[in-house]
């Protein structure tokens, strides 16, 4: 199985675990974007964590919208355990969509920041 | 308690445009249970200021905090000595802490992040209802419990008035009608002969109309 090296992988117990600041901070970071896997609706092993990890993914995208990062960069996919080839599928996917958005306007100012302290020092 | 709903971050973020050092203050208190301005939230607020100016190229300091309770001064003084660092401060608590807050450091701009609703319960996780106006002179005793002056769209105290259909409030049929409420409830309690006498005129001189309020408890007092 192989899917894009970009994606770098956070692993959580359930994907309830991922809090509304967690996603928010990995933008903050510089992400370009997130996809949280979670495992197929009405499979949860903690009964709805999924449903929670559903809702948080829309309200931090509403976020994303309204601090111009843009809220299509972040996705919630549904996938079990054993889907392997989905997961790399979605991978590719994801990567191809984020690609097609660009860097993360967080990313670009990071850089251009970083750029321009290198001058001064320079 | 006292509910909250947070404030848009646009809004938020236009009244810190011009100020470099920003400090989000959170309350432990009700704002916290009714998931607005506790820590979380200052934490959210905070990290979507930050993504906001930073790719608008602009760099702000903007960190986080949250107080026990922003209502009362021992627990605002703990400001005293970071409050300096600060060209504003963007209270996460309700209108009293925002005030509170401001009145203790008047040389600080202290700037609203949420919108102060009512005084109510939570329903179930992520829901929260009117459940008291704060009158000053409560008659739940007579009305089984259930409050015609924030329960009633009209604060009527003596009801129901013609609106009234089905049990909902000509207003919005998802609102029941206060007054059917008190009805159902005082008839279950077998107290109907309660609609037998009006209500005396209420008082209202306890509520706003007697302007700015105030409570003295003596023994209390210092």
């Amino acid at each position: 199985m192989s899917y894009p090296t970009n994606v770098k992988i956070i692993k959580l117990p359930c994907s309830g675990r991922a809090e509304i600041i967690h996603l928010m901070k990995a933008f903050e970071e510089g992400a370009d974007g997130v996809f949280v896997a979670g495992c197929l609706e009405g499979d949860c092993h903690y009964q709805t964590g999924n449903l929670r990890a559903k809702k948080r993914v829309a309200y931090v995208r509403e976020m994303l919208d309204q601090v111009g990062v843009g809220g299509e960069r972040i996705v919630m996919y549904n996938l079990s355990a054993g889907q392997g080839p989905r997961f790399a599928e979605i991978a590719r996917e994801m990567t191809e969509k984020v690609r097609q958005l660009g860097p993360s306007p967080i990313r670009v100012a990071k850089q251009k920041a970083a750029q321009s302290v290198s001058k001064e020092a320079a | 308690m006292i509910i909250a709903k947070p404030k848009p971050i646009e809004e938020i973020a236009a009244s810190i445009e011009n100020r470099n050092k920003v400090l989000v203050a959170g309350c432990d208190g009700c704002v916290t249970v009714c998931e607005a301005g506790g820590m979380k939230e200052v934490q959210i607020v905070a990290s979507a200021l930050r993504m906001f100016f930073k790719q608008q190229g602009k760099d702000k300091t903007i960190d986080e905090l949250s107080l026990t309770r922003q209502c009362d001064r021992p627990y605002i003084e703990e400001l005293q000595e970071r409050i300096n660092d600060y060209d504003a401060v963007v209270s996460l608590a309700c209108g009293a802490g925002v005030q509170f807050l401001a009145e203790m450091y008047r040389g600080k701009v202290i700037l609203p992040g949420v919108n102060t609703c009512f005084i109510g319960v939570t329903e179930q996780r992520g829901e929260w209802t009117e459940r008291c106006q704060a009158c000053g002179d409560c008659m739940l005793g007579s009305t089984g419990g259930i409050c015609p002056i924030a329960r009633c769209s009209k604060r009527m105290a003596n009801g129901p008035c013609g609106g009234s259909s089905n049990g909902k409030c000509e207003i919005n049929k998802e609102i029941d009608c206060g007054w059917q409420l008190i009805y159902e409830r005082l008839k279950e309690l077998g107290e109907l002969d309660r609609f037998e006498r009006p209500t005396d005129a209420k008082n209202w001189s306890t509520s706003r109309d007697g302007g700015p309020r105030k409570v003295i408890k003596e023994v209390s007092q210092a």
